[in-house]
Formats: C-alpha cells, structure tokens, sequence
C-alpha cells in the first residue's frame, strides 16, 4: 500500500507539544422565536398546539411557518390541532446531551400529529419532536412503540413559560394498552 | 435519455490524493491539506503553476475553531493568487466540493481545478460532539438537550420499524466496511470483526451502539479535475464527470417521515439524467454511499436507487454488495472503517470511484469490469443529498 502523510499524536503526547493552545471562546447569544413560532409558544402556554395552514397546496404545518415552504407565500392562518397523534419513531438514549452516561434512559421520539384532511402513512406531516413518557425499553425494542398513539403531557398552567418544554412530554393514550 | 445540458467543456478526473485519517493528528489544517494536494498534483503530474481554480470544503467552522475556514485552508490548498471557493453543504460537504469543480471546468471558467476537502474536528474539547450542540433549533429543539446521536437513532428506528431490517442486519454494513478498509492506505479504524462485536458494543442510543458509528477524525483528500483538452494531454484514458446532482429538505426533519430519504433520490436522479442512465442499478458499476452510520448506507443506497426501498438489508445479506459482489458498495471501507474528517470523507469517497474507474485501487479494486460509478453524500438536519456519477 502507497504511505500517506499525517502524524498520529496519543491524547498525551499532545501535552509534550510546543505551542499547544487551549482556548475557550466567548459568545453569548439572544434568540427570538419570530413571528410564527411565537404564536406556537403563546399557544403551548394555553395547552395548544398551534399549526398554521397553507390554503393554496393545503399544507398544514407544525410548527407553525409565517410562510408556506412549497408556495414561500404567507400562510393563510393559524389552526388548532389536537394534542395527540401517534409515535412515528421512539429510540432510548443512554447518554446526556454531552455524551455522559445517564442514570435512567430518556426515551425521546419524532410524534405525528393527528390533523384533519391528511392522509395517513403521508410523507410529511405535522409533527413533533419531543420526550416521550409511560413507555418501556421493551416498547421500543419490539417496535410496540412505534404507531402508538400518544397525547400531549401538560406541565401545570402557572409553570407554563410559552416553551417546547410546556409540554413534558408524550404519553400513551390509556396507559399504552391497547 | 442524456439531457442537453450546454457545458464548455467536458471534465474529467485526473489526479488524486490522501492523507492518513486518524483520531488526533499533529498537522494543522492547512499541511494537512497541503500534504494531500501535493499527492493529487504528484498523480496528475501537474504543478500548482498548471491549476487554474480552487475549490475548498470543510465542515462547520467550530470544529477547527476558527472563523473563515475556506480562507484559512487557502494557502494550504495552493490557493494563493488564484480563484478560490468554499463550499460547505453539511456532511454533504465532501461531495459538494467535486461537484463545484465540475462547474468551475465545464463553465470554461478554468481548466484545471484543485478541489480540496478537509477536516480536523480533534480540537474541539471535551469531546467534537459538543460542536453538535449548536447544529440544532435553539427554540424548539435545543429546550430538549439533544444528543446528536438521537436523530440517528431515530431515523435507523424508522428505517427498521417501516423496513424491516434487525440491528444484525444492519450492523452487517459495519462488519463489510471495516473488512473493505484493511486495503485503505488512510485508513483508521479497519479491522476484521464480527455482528457480535457491533451488538456488544456500548449501546449511546438504542438501536445505536458505538460500533455502528463512524468514528471522529482528522485528515484531507484532494482531487485534480481539468477540461477534456487538458486531460486528454494527462492521460490516455481519463475518467470523466458524467453526472452531478445536489439537493436540499427542510430544516424541519420531524414533519418528514425518516424511514426514507427523498433527498438523496432527488439528487441520485438529477445526476441520473445527466448521464444517461435510466436503470441505475444495473448501470451502476460500483458505489461509495455516504455511511456515517451503518444504516445510513442502506438508507442511501435506496435513496440512490441501488436497491428497491426497503430492500437493501436483504440485497446486503446476500453479499450483493461486497467487493466482489454483484454492485460493491463502500470498497474503499467508507467511514465506518478509513474514518470520517467529513469534508475530507465525502472527497475519499469519490477518489474511490475515480480510483476504481482508473484501475488504481489496487488490493481494493473491485471483481467486476467497472465502467460507471457514483458517490454521494448527505448532510445537515437530514435534508442535503449531494452525488455525482463518474464513467469511462
């Protein structure tokens, strides 16, 4: 085989290096949510789920866009969706967000949202991503989690802060029997 | 049906060039890529006074930690003096960049092209993952404290719920690449291991567990790419671009259902038309899908119509796709076994091709004639596909 070029350090041998650097930048950043999303925050914080439609290709979008992705016109108005839908997709994390091995698995999943006129098994679809309670390791590992049907876990409306995390999660509709 | 497509000139590969990939390396972006230039310019047998054009890509800047990544690579890339541009699509980066080239040539803007991808995420500490933190929507996802393992983990629940295939099938896809990539010269995590080794591996986030990953890496690859005139005087035999295509999803990942990825269809059949290819998967010679992830190679193999939908973990099983195979794919050992500096991966992957097509793999060369091949990448929150089609 052809030898490339390219130095292989060890984790300490970069220690034993002139000139090595450690540095942490300062950046500190204010979002705002903009015009669509913050209706969607008003409205989790009344227990809504806000989408918004557009009536020219009939697209109805969770979160709510201020603009139709396919027309890039103005979406026509805000809509109520009902809180439930069904798990699309569900995985058990073991880890934190920064790779630390967690106490107790999180189950997290992708939830499509029950929404009237569409189709079902559709491409795309209103929908959430979000935390996903009152289901097993076994649920997800048999596939029994995928296509439940699950409803919207309200936090206490005086904790509600217009959030993603008004809701604390998704949870299966009757205890997940069927 | 080849489209019409009006080019000044058509363009070919002409020289290629990689350095080692490995976890933490002591060059710094700029010799790394450099060292990689050198190669391609060495295989050409062209000097940087014959290059006309550079084309740059690197990941997102935080992983070198340094703002203006395309500029910063420049000088490194031999770019000094001459046109230059970064393109950065993502993990579709890699591919992206030979694709740029391709315009840069057939345009009649440049005859030759230095076309540079690199990529050293060991900076970033504790671990690159935390870079990942930052990819994701501030307001609505960021709350959640993602892993970026999740979305994996949820795509490759999807793929096995809608499809399927068991983690054992799909850890076979990890089991072929690392075998393949014992013939890299670049290579970092080959090895000979089994399905058990993958399943016993520490589960991050299940259906996911470590041996089903890419591993984070350091390292560059450079192609040379030049109008036909100035091929033909390089080579008897070049190997031409005959097809490109890219495309872009939404941001928003969760209104889409994961099992599938329309993108890379989209790009797949751009490039498709291009070159006249109608039956991609008896037309296709060899491949290298984009494979960060084990079922990510199966996912983009149907995205790029090398298997029905679904049916790439059963073609898999029946060693359709091994080097020997009916349609290798990966024969270089893609990510999951030479490693993944992702601008830098995306361009190892199409030098395979152009390797494959030229006859210089050597112990990686394919069983098969090989005529025509194609390589893809995709990248960001899973919206960007990003392939060309290379022939002789």
């Amino acid at each position: 085989m052809v030898e490339l070029e390219g130095t292989k350090l060890s984790e300490k041998e970069i220690e034993t290096l002139p000139g090595v650097i450690y540095y942490k930048p300062f950046t500190r950043y204010k979002f705002t949510a903009g015009y669509a999303v913050s209706v969607f925050l008003e409205g989790l914080k009344r227990g809504k789920i806000v989408g918004s439609i557009c009536r020219r290709c009939g697209r109805v979008y969770v979160p709510p866009r201020s603009y139709c992705e396919y027309c890039l016109k103005p979406t026509d108005e805000f809509i109520e969706l009902p809180d439930r839908g069904e798990i699309s997709t569900a995985v058990i994390s073991y880890i934190s967000a920064k790779r630390g091995r967690l106490e107790k698995p999180e189950f997290v999943g992708v939830i499509r949202l029950e929404t009237p006129g569409y189709r079902e098994g559709s491409y795309e679809f209103a929908g959430l991503f979000h935390k996903i309670c009152g289901i097993t390791e076994e649920d997800v590992k048999t596939g029994k989690a995928i296509g439940m049907k699950v409803k919207a876990r309200w936090r206490p409306p005086e904790e509600r802060a217009g959030s993603i995390l008004d809701i604390e999660c998704f949870e299966p509709i009757g205890g997940g029997e069927d | 049906m080849r489209t019409n497509i009006h080019v000044k000139d058509r363009v070919a590969v002409v020289g290629a060039g990689l350095t080692l990939f490995r976890r933490r390396m002591l060059e710094t972006p700029q010799e790394l890529a450099a060292a990689a230039a050198r190669m391609a310019l060495d295989e050409a047998g062209l000097t940087l006074e014959d290059i006309d054009c550079v084309v740059t890509g690197t990941a997102p800047d935080a992983f070198d930690g340094v703002h203006f990544n395309g500029e910063y690579l420049g000088d490194g890339s031999g770019a000094v003096g001459k046109s230059m541009v970064r393109v950065y699509v993502g993990g579709g980066t890699g591919v992206m960049i030979p694709v740029a080239a391709w315009w840069h040539v057939a345009s009649g803007k440049c005859r030759t092209v230095l076309a540079v991808g690199e990529e050293k995420m060991s900076p970033a500490l504790p671990h690159p993952q935390y870079v990942f933190a930052y990819i994701w929507d501030p307001i609505l996802e960021r709350p959640l404290e993602p892993n970026l393992i999740w979305i994996f983990a949820m795509e490759m629940r999807r793929y096995m719920a809608k499809c399927g295939g068991k983690k054992e099938d799909i850890a076979l896809v990890s089991v072929k690449n690392k075998r393949n990539a014992l013939d890299h010269p670049a290579a970092q995590v080959a090895g000979n291991i089994t399905v058990e080794d993958v399943l016993n591996s520490e589960t991050l986030v299940w259906p996911v567990n470590r041996l089903d990953i890419s591993p984070v890496s350091d390292g560059a690859a450079a192609m040379v790419l030049a109008s036909e005139r100035e091929a033909r005087r390089i080579t008897d035999n070049p190997v031409y671009v005959e097809g490109i295509g890219w495309t872009l999803d939404n941001t928003h990942w969760y209104n889409r259902d994961l099992y599938y990825p329309r993108y890379v269809e989209y790009a797949a059949r751009m490039a498709y038309k291009m070159a006249g290819i109608e039956k991609p998967i008896k037309e296709i010679d060899v491949a290298e899908p984009y494979d960060p992830f084990d079922y990510k190679e199966l996912h983009h193999l149907e995205g790029l119509q090398l298997a029905p939908r679904c049916g790439a973990w059963k073609l898999l099983k029946d060693g359709f796709y091994d080097r020997d195979g009916e349609l290798p794919s990966s024969p270089s050992g893609g990510l999951l076994g030479v490693g993944n500096p992702i601008a830098a991966a995306g361009v190892m992957k199409t030098i395979e091709i152009y390797w494959q097509l030229a006859g210089k793999a050597g112990a990686r060369q394919v069983k098969k004639e090989v005529y025509r091949g194609v390589a893809q990448a995709w990248g960001d929150l899973m919206q960007v596909g990003t392939v060309i089609v290379l022939g002789r």
